[in-house]
């Protein structure tokens, strides 16, 4: 067992210069799939809530698809099946873009958290109280200083304990990049215990990895709450 | 042929699939239960093992949770095939799956079952209490039902949950709907390499179906246990 | 010594939330057909008195008999004091109806499914007859057939505690207990709770009703105690008590009600 953290100890936490593995990449993976995935959602959010049918609906079918199917065949989709079409494989820079497997793993993540992040958002902004808006309107902000000064803040604010849940679900979602060779903390753990047999040791290193950046994301938030949302916490009895 | 063949394969897969959240879901809907009961118990004996449970699980992602479980116990069942000079014993993976995920997401439902507990007013409790109904009859005809109509809608989401974690059984080996897409893809691989992609796309739509039938499913037992109390659940 | 005579006596109960002292020896003795009021400003202590009576909450001293049977009780670890035979307990809880000021009605049966839940399954009666001993009582209440299938969410307040009246009345207990139960409704209701009170009250049946409707403790009942700060105060007939007070703080409860 101490032979195995011994070799393996680097590739779980960095790996090599040129040739990131483990934690870094696993990190890597989370924060930018969130952050394309987020910067996404805003205006789909925004579309999903309007009240022009043509505008909603694409959305709404988007985020229906995209929450009702797992999110392993959609990244199966884009790393096998969407290489697969010849279409793709005609256009070099298409062909360049979905041959490596990094790309395809965060398109393939950047879209499935855009779909729970717009719904998420979308419902914070349905929940935003008529009194804010119609204020809003009666000092004659036009919809887009609405939507920028009073709307959106809020919305945010309010979608914080329902989004830190996704961006935990995302950390857990990045272990399907083992299964399209990216070489991320789970990826690491398979090649240890193929390596030597010790499947509880190897496995056990990646699970507390993972409960480690768990906890520290959970209190990063808990600590993100307190900031935003300390105008919600009810006034403390005299 | 639209699907070269694989039809009842794909057929049979999802099957394998429904089979395997269904069990795995009754097997969750259970712990969650106990669970839910040892958090909420005054006993510290049962309260802290009952923590420790949904914190680890929840910590750790699905797929190294199944891969360390599966795996660890495979190896631990060779050794004792070994030492005893027995052949070895695969495990398998239906049942590998069914324990794996009905294990995992018992830690969630236990948090789905403990918010719909605490969500049944304690006066309801109290009137049971003061007209002298004993706490079995307290439990099975005050609490529980009520405490059924809180957690639908967490019920709902884990069960959605539970049916696309379903594919991720297919990596240890079970032959669910994608495994069998996988295998049609390698079998028609000589047809061009468009079939990939339709093969994965019927896989999603299977999915999809499932998951749509399933709200329509939801919405009635919603309507059927009336009150509509809703959390706002995401 | 036993007598079935419906005597409720409670003494010297004491009851402490951490360091302060809700309850610093109250007692109370109801005979059969006494309709007693306890008032008093809140914080006094009379809700929890009321519940300590069938053990919803536990007092830390004195003692309890109902019928001249004891309820006997011995200390538990935090120091209140619990009852010794749970048993025993169940069987006084039957004989005790109490009526809250929440209605604590269960929100996920009908109105008539409320009323015979526990003479069905605590007092064992036959499904028939608990229908029939409901229907009675719910129209004692004054509430009409329709009501029956209705859920507690679909029904107004009023209908609501009148549903709860009901419920008690057919457990046909010894002593009914009422905490508070005009206060949580709309002022439009009250009323129609107050008269179906008295008339309970008129029929000689056993009441203890902790209340802020002076109207029902003046005109209803027969004893009034009104307690203050956890002790009681002054305690009398309804005249004396409201005509001719004779300690301080009675007097300046009394004049801060009409204002």
């Amino acid at each position: 067992m101490i032979d195995l953290v011994e070799q393996y100890w680097q590739q779980y936490l960095w790996g090599t210069a040129g040739h990131p593995t483990g934690l870094v990449i696993t990190l890597w993976l989370t924060i930018a799939s969130l952050a394309l995935g987020f910067s996404l959602a805003l205006p789909l959010a925004v579309l999903r809530v309007s009240k022009t049918w043509w505008l909603s609906v694409p959305v709404r079918v988007y985020t229906y698809v995209l929450r009702g199917t797992p999110l392993y065949v959609q990244l199966l989709l884009v790393y096998t099946g969407i290489y697969s079409l010849d279409a793709v494989r005609a256009t070099p820079v298409l062909n360049a873009f979905f041959r490596d497997a990094m790309n395809c793993t965060i398109l393939a993540f950047m879209l499935n958290t855009a779909a729970y992040t717009t719904e998420i958002f979308a419902g914070a902004i349905k929940a935003t109280t008529f009194g804010e808006i119609e204020a809003g309107r009666a000092c004659g902000m036009s919809n887009y200083t609405l939507y920028r000064r009073i709307i959106l803040p809020s919305a945010l604010r309010r979608a914080l304990p329902a989004y830190s849940n996704e961006v935990i679900l995302m950390l857990h979602a990045t272990t399907l990049a083992a299964t399209a060779t990216v070489p991320d903390i789970l990826k690491v753990a398979r090649s240890a215990s193929s390596d030597y047999y010790l499947p509880f040791v190897a496995y056990g290193i990646a699970s507390v990895l993972y409960l480690g950046i768990s906890f520290t994301l959970i209190w990063l938030f808990r600590r993100a709450e307190d900031k935003w949302l300390g105008y919600l916490r009810p006034v403390a009895a005299k | 042929m639209f699907l070269e063949g694989y039809g009842p394969q794909l057929w049979n897969g999802t099957l394998v699939t429904i089979k395997l959240a269904l069990l795995s879901l009754a097997l969750a809907f259970v712990l969650g239960l106990i669970g839910a009961a040892a958090k909420l118990s005054a006993n510290r004996w049962f309260a802290v093992p009952a923590n420790i449970y949904t914190t680890l699980i929840r910590g750790v992602p699905d797929l190294v949770l199944m891969l360390l479980l599966f795996y660890s116990f495979q190896d631990l069942l060779n050794r004792i095939t070994d030492a005893l000079s027995q052949p070895q014993f695969d495990i398998d993976p239906f049942i590998a799956g069914v324990c794996v995920l009905g294990f995992i997401y018992g830690a969630y439902f236990t948090e789905t079952f403990r918010g719909a507990f605490l969500a049944v007013p304690s006066g309801q409790l109290e009137a049971g209490v003061a007209y002298g109904l004993s706490g079995r009859q307290i439990f099975r005809r005050i609490l529980f039902p009520q405490m059924m109509r809180f957690a639908l809608p967490g019920i709902s989401n884990n069960w959605q949950v539970i049916l696309k974690a379903t594919a991720l059984v297919s990596i240890i080996g079970l032959h669910e709907v994608v495994k069998a897409a996988q295998d049609a893809i390698t079998g028609t691989s000589s047809k061009g390499a468009f079939h990939a992609f339709i093969f994965l796309a019927v896989a999603g739509l299977i999915y999809l179906g499932l998951t749509t039938f399933s709200n329509l499913l939801f919405l009635v037992l919603e309507r059927r246990y009336a009150l509509g109390v809703r959390q706002s659940e995401l | 010594m036993s007598t079935r005579d419906g005597t409720l006596v409670v003494e010297n109960l004491h009851k402490r939330y951490g360091k302060s002292e809700v309850l610093r020896g109250v007692s109370l003795r109801a005979k059969a057909g006494s309709v007693i009021s306890i008032i008093g400003s809140s914080g006094s202590g009379k809700s929890t008195f009321l519940r300590c009576i069938n053990f919803l909450e536990r007092p830390n001293a004195g003692r309890i008999f109902l019928n001249g049977e004891e309820i006997r009780m011995v200390p538990d670890k935090n120091g209140n004091l619990k009852v010794a035979d749970s048993g025993q307990l169940r069987r006084m809880r039957v004989k005790l109806a109490m009526v809250f000021q929440h209605f604590n009605l269960w929100l996920h049966l009908t109105a008539l499914e409320n009323v015979i839940e526990a003479p069905i399954h605590v007092l064992g009666l036959p499904r028939i007859d608990a229908i029939e001993r409901a229907r009675e009582n719910l129209a004692k209440v004054g509430l009409s057939r329709s009501v029956e299938t209705m859920y507690p969410a679909h029904l107004s307040g009023g209908q609501q505690q009148r549903v709860a009246i009901a419920r008690a009345l057919t457990m046909e207990p010894e002593v009914m207990l009422f905490d508070e139960p005009t206060s949580a409704l709309d002022p439009e209701l009250v009323g129609e709770v107050l008269r179906v009170m008295q008339r309970l009250a008129s029929e000689g049946r056993t009441m203890i009703v902790v209340t802020h409707e002076m109207s029902f403790a003046r005109n209803a009942s027969n004893h009034v105690i009104f307690l203050d700060n956890g002790i009681v105060e002054e305690e009398g007939a309804p005249d004396q008590i409201f005509q001719a007070p004779r300690s301080e703080r009675l007097k300046r409860f009394l004049a801060a009600l009409i204002k």
